[in-house]
């Protein structure tokens, strides 16, 4: 695919020779090269819908799921289109308790990629520092902090997550510091090698010379360089700790039932599944599917794009 | 080579010690289990007593030494509810895990390995594409919803398979298994193929691209040019060279496939390890959350070991970049 894409460019840029070069702003250009794969461009209108569905969700929701005095028990369990006592008619029917699934899935939105992407912030945050500081000191600084990220790479993320949920307990902030301590290691694995990259470049020399402080040099010169490989690390992360979450949730260690992401939504449908209620899990199923799927549709095409290899 | 040998055990010993701290403090921060397991009613000196009885009242280091004293000599203290040593406890569900996983890592070396091949050797062709498309979205799904559907599709909707439990087992060694009768197989299929799914994508993209590197090698030209035909080109010099990565993926993932486990386990209701976890974790049954996390973390500091030490017999430049203080 990477290799397909590049001929096209090159062939297209081949045949445009003798027309007149035209100027592009760094974020035209990105743009237009974002936008040469459809499946991309495809991804990236779910995606936006979806953060709008999470950011909007008390707006455009039928119903508030979980002001109790807007639930009808007598409407549980309703099949997807079919209406209740107070004459709605629930689209993706409703659960146990009589909640609207459309609207309870717009909420769950919310909460899923709330986790997920304030826990890819701050474990980004964390990431950063630690590789540029095992970048730039080397010696036994880096030793440590490599050896750290090493062993807890060669553990797989849920493991690690279920136990410190395990230690934990239940809630929002606790998953979050769940699955920050699983993704940091990631980053700073990431930044540590392009800043070794670009720690032999002249413009560090330079900013040496110049007897900038290392905080400057560091944070203001290489940091920015270190960024385009660590943003796609960053997009398919988001896409890993909304997965992650889930299945915790699902298994129980994740949120409580007070703030249902989409992973509980789903455990929750789990039990009347086996008596066809298919559609209290199906959907929540689908609503995540859709968003990690968009996410990775994204991320693959931004690594083609920011991979410098493939640059004319 | 034995240098490198030892300092690596060396270093495997020192992980499973930290680790061993680190899920001791973790799991004895959690609630207190006396209150879980004794009677609401019982009053002061009968609480006294449990808690006594189950050593909780020490000083945490001394509960630490201790637990180290015993485990080291196999024993993580009795099961709060289920009254029997917790390694055994282990040890008698382990198998369930071992021959899913097992089970599971067959269907993708099976499926991916061809698919993948097939993808490299057609990468523009429809086929190709489609198995990429294919791969793409067996990393996307989570585990769990993938089970959940199955278990729609085939248990509710057409009713062919069942989905839950081992089915009938036969006794192999003393060991039950569940693949030798056709029940056991029928429950085995679903919870294995679902555990499948994430390592036949990742088979299928290694052997697809070590397919297309191959491919430009001068030896497979060579070949051709020797004349020698398609199949022979392709299942002989091919597969013979792209097979080293894949053998050591293979033997890495393993582990984290019995970590997975967990997940379908609990949505398959199959008797093993994982399941157990889950259990113990729901009513604090600390013993066999410390058992099962340091049996399986041994397990996996096991086969890193090994897929290190076989690596740097293959490749010496791995030894001797580690001796040069480079790493790898």
């Amino acid at each position: 695919m990477n290799a397909a894409a590049w001929l096209k460019r090159a062939t297209k840029s081949a045949l445009s020779f003798g027309e007149a070069p035209r100027i592009e702003s760094p974020l035209q250009r990105f743009w237009s090269d974002f936008s040469e794969s459809r499946l991309a461009l495809i991804g990236l209108m779910l995606l936006t819908m979806i953060i709008l569905i999470a950011i909007f969700a008390p707006l455009i929701s039928p119903q508030n799921p979980y002001d109790l005095s807007q639930l009808d028990i007598m409407d549980s369990k309703l099949a997807p289109g079919e209406k209740s006592g107070a004459g709605h008619t629930h689209l993706l029917g409703t659960d146990d308790q009589g909640r609207d699934m459309l609207s309870a899935i717009f909420y769950g939105l919310r909460i899923s990629l709330g986790v997920g992407i304030a826990s890819t912030v701050f474990a980004l945050a964390i990431g950063l520092f630690f590789g540029m500081i095992a970048a730039y000191f080397s010696g036994w600084v880096d030793t440590l902090i490599m050896r750290v990220v090493d062993i807890q790479l060669s553990f797989p993320a849920i493991l690690i997550a279920l136990i410190l949920l395990a230690v934990l307990g239940q809630g929002a902030d606790k998953i979050i510091v769940a699955l920050i301590t699983v993704q940091w290691a990631y980053y700073a694995r990431t930044v540590r090698a392009s800043a070794l990259v670009e720690k032999q470049k002249e413009y560090i020399e330079a900013a040496k010379v110049l007897a900038l402080s290392k905080t400057r040099i560091l944070f203001c010169h290489m940091l920015p360089n270190c960024l385009p490989p660590l943003i796609v690390v960053a997009t398919v992360q988001v896409a890993h700790a909304i997965a992650l979450e889930s299945t915790l949730s699902f298994l129980g260690l994740g949120l409580p039932i007070t703030e249902p992401s989409l992973g509980l939504l789903i455990s929750n449908g789990f039990t009347y599944l086996m008596s066809g209620k298919y559609w209290i899990s199906f959907y929540p199923g689908l609503a995540l599917l859709l968003t990690i799927m968009s996410i990775n549709l994204v991320a693959d095409q931004l690594r083609d794009v920011l991979n410098p290899r493939l640059k004319k | 080579m034995l240098s490198y040998t030892l300092r690596r055990l060396f270093q495997s010993g020192f992980v499973l010690l930290m680790m061993s701290f680190l899920v001791f403090v973790g799991v004895y921060a959690i609630g207190n289990p006396v209150e879980l397991l004794i009677n609401p009613q019982a009053d002061d000196a009968e609480r006294l007593r449990a808690t006594i009885a189950m050593g909780l009242d020490k000083p945490f280091y001394a509960q630490y030494l201790a637990f180290l004293g015993t485990a080291s000599t196999g024993d993580f203290g009795r099961s709060f509810v289920f009254n029997v040593p917790a390694l055994s406890l282990i040890l008698q569900k382990l198998p369930a895990t071992i021959e899913l996983a097992l089970f599971a890592t067959m269907i993708a070396v099976v499926v991916g390995i061809p698919l993948g091949l097939i993808a490299g050797l057609k990468p523009d062709s429809f086929v190709g594409r489609a198995i990429m498309a294919l791969s793409i979205i067996g990393f996307s799904l989570p585990t769990f919803w993938v089970g959940l559907v199955l278990i729609m599709f085939f248990s509710v909707h057409l009713g062919w398979l069942p989905s839950n439990g081992r089915g009938d087992t036969v006794d192999v060694l003393g060991i039950p298994v569940s693949f030798l009768t056709w029940d056991g197989l029928t429950h085995l299929f679903m919870p294995a193929f679902n555990l499948a799914l994430f390592k036949l994508s990742l088979l299928i993209r290694l052997t697809r691209s070590g397919t297309r590197e191959a491919l430009l090698q001068d030896y497979v030209k060579f070949a051709r040019a020797k004349g020698l035909s398609n199949t022979r080109v392709i299942g002989v010099h091919v597969l013979k060279n792209i097979m080293i990565p894949i053998v050591t993926v293979i033997g890495l993932e393993f582990g984290s496939v019995i970590a997975f486990a967990i997940v379908t386990e609990t949505i398959f209701a199959w008797p093993g390890t994982g399941k157990l976890l889950i259990d113990s974790i729901n009513q604090l049954d600390r013993p066999v959350i410390v058992a099962y996390l340091l049996v399986i973390v041994s397990l996996f500091i096991f086969i890193n070991f090994l897929v290190d030490v076989v690596y740097s017999v293959l490749d010496p430049r791995v030894r001797l970049g580690a001796q040069s203080g480079g790493g790898h």
